[in-house]
């Protein structure tokens, strides 16, 4: 890994941003801008593709990873009450490693901590099945981004990510989600790029992923070297991205095309 | 002015050195690095000085802004292609480019637009520019070479006629 926090907030600081944040009455979902029938697949209890992980989720969720230790629901009991509201605090501050820890970060903290059980790999069926069922307790409430002061170098650290020109190309997040949403690049329109319903069913991949899997396909398309899978400076971005798209309602499944 | 073409490294770094010494400005980027850039003497807001000593061809140009992997054009800007499905629309239409814009200054918006307007969206094309972490497979790497650059600005110079060029080629 390239640049630890302190170093890169230090040297994107001195980039300055020329857009402005987009005003909370303005912010939209990706979802209003989709055609009716994808938007109707993602509305659609039997239509969307998302709800198939979803159900692996659940079953992971009431399944003891081994005899001597409990399920999630040991601990947690219904899904539907525990973690109803979870989903749209995230990413928060663990106070066990003293770093911002997101959802996918959080579940796997969990398995070691509490079930003496090795890490799902990022992107795994599993992962995403339990996190898309996490999430999708939240359906519906606004993103709300918690009021930590533990957490203000993250957002700093993130808001600077989404600033910086990168890559060969030399784009930033900013230059196209802030400064250009609404407009065409090619055949795709330009989002105003919040994570509103991650892990999300995206018709491209054909099959369920992660914000941090879509940050991946933004980077590379810039011809920028992309950050780890789970790396810090993801988090800081997933962070920012959170209290940027707040309040709006979490989608998750959602699907995009 | 034929001196500043100067094939190679180190013929760049003493030329650049050169028309920093008489005056001109030069793009630093175009000096460092891998595989160094030609020197690229920008004056006022055009580069005057073809990047190379072939003439551009404006059929190659044309087939380079089509090509969305290549020069990425229509990505954000729409044009005279009537051929071309989804064309963008970030920055100016291309139709009639060449009537408003010299080769000299549509050289300077490809080569750095951002020696223009810091803020542009528009990627410069032809410098080895002050970004971070550049995928491995682009490092060291313009995102075209400078006789792709040519190609482009002989192209877009024939845009002319905003009626008749969708057929011009």
């Amino acid at each position: 890994m390239r640049g630890r926090s302190a170093p890169v907030l230090g040297l994107l600081l001195a980039w300055s941003a020329t857009a402005a944040e987009i005003p909370v009455s303005e912010r939209r979902s990706g979802f209003d801008a989709m055609s009716p029938d994808i938007q109707a697949m993602q509305q659609d209890e039997m239509a969307n593709p998302g709800l198939l992980w979803l159900q692996d989720g659940a079953d992971l969720w009431g399944k003891a990873p081994s005899p001597d230790r409990p399920a999630c629901a040991g601990c947690h009991g219904e899904a539907g009450a525990s973690m109803r509201g979870v989903a749209v605090r995230y990413p928060v501050y663990d106070a066990a490693t003293a770093a911002p820890i997101d959802l996918e970060g959080r579940i796997n903290a969990c398995r070691a901590r509490h079930q003496g059980a090795a890490p799902f790999p990022r992107e795994s069926r599993e992962l995403l099945g339990l996190t898309t069922y996490v999430a999708a307790q939240s359906r519906g409430l606004p993103i709300a981004p918690p009021d930590d002061p533990r957490l203000a170098s993250a957002r700093a650290v993130g808001k600077a990510l989404f600033t910086q020109r990168m890559g060969q190309l030399g784009l930033s997040c900013a230059a196209c989600h802030d400064d250009h949403a609404g407009r065409r690049l090619g055949a795709a329109l330009i989002p105003q790029g919040h994570p509103t319903g991650y892990p999300l069913y995206r018709l491209e991949w054909q099959g369920v992923g992660s914000v941090q899997r879509r940050l991946r396909n933004c980077m590379t398309g810039m011809r920028a070297e992309p950050f780890a899978n789970g790396a810090p400076e993801f988090v800081a971005l997933e962070r920012y991205l959170m209290d940027r798209a707040s309040p709006l309602p979490l989608e998750t499944p959602a699907v995009r095309p | 002015m034929k001196g500043f073409r100067v094939r190679g490294t180190l013929g760049s770094v003493l030329v650049g050195c050169a028309i920093l010494a008489s005056g001109v400005l030069a793009e630093e980027g175009a000096v460092t690095g891998e595989g160094a850039l030609r020197p690229v003497a920008i004056v006022g807001s055009e580069v005057p000085q073809s990047l190379t000593e072939t003439p551009g061809d404006p059929v190659r140009g044309r087939a380079l802004v089509a090509d969305r992997t290549k020069g990425l054009c229509l990505l954000c800007h729409a044009g005279p292609f009537p051929e071309e499905r989804f064309q963008g629309n970030i920055g100016p239409d291309l139709a009639g480019i060449g009537g408003r814009l010299s080769a000299a200054a549509l050289r300077l918006r490809l080569v750095d637009g951002r020696a223009l307007n810091p803020d542009t969206i528009m990627p410069s094309y032809y410098t080895l520019q002050a970004t971070t972490r550049v995928g491995a497979a682009w490092r060291g790497r313009p995102v075209l070479e400078a006789q792709e650059i040519e190609d482009i600005v002989a192209f877009l110079g024939t845009l002319r006629d905003t009626r008749t060029e969708g057929s011009a080629l």
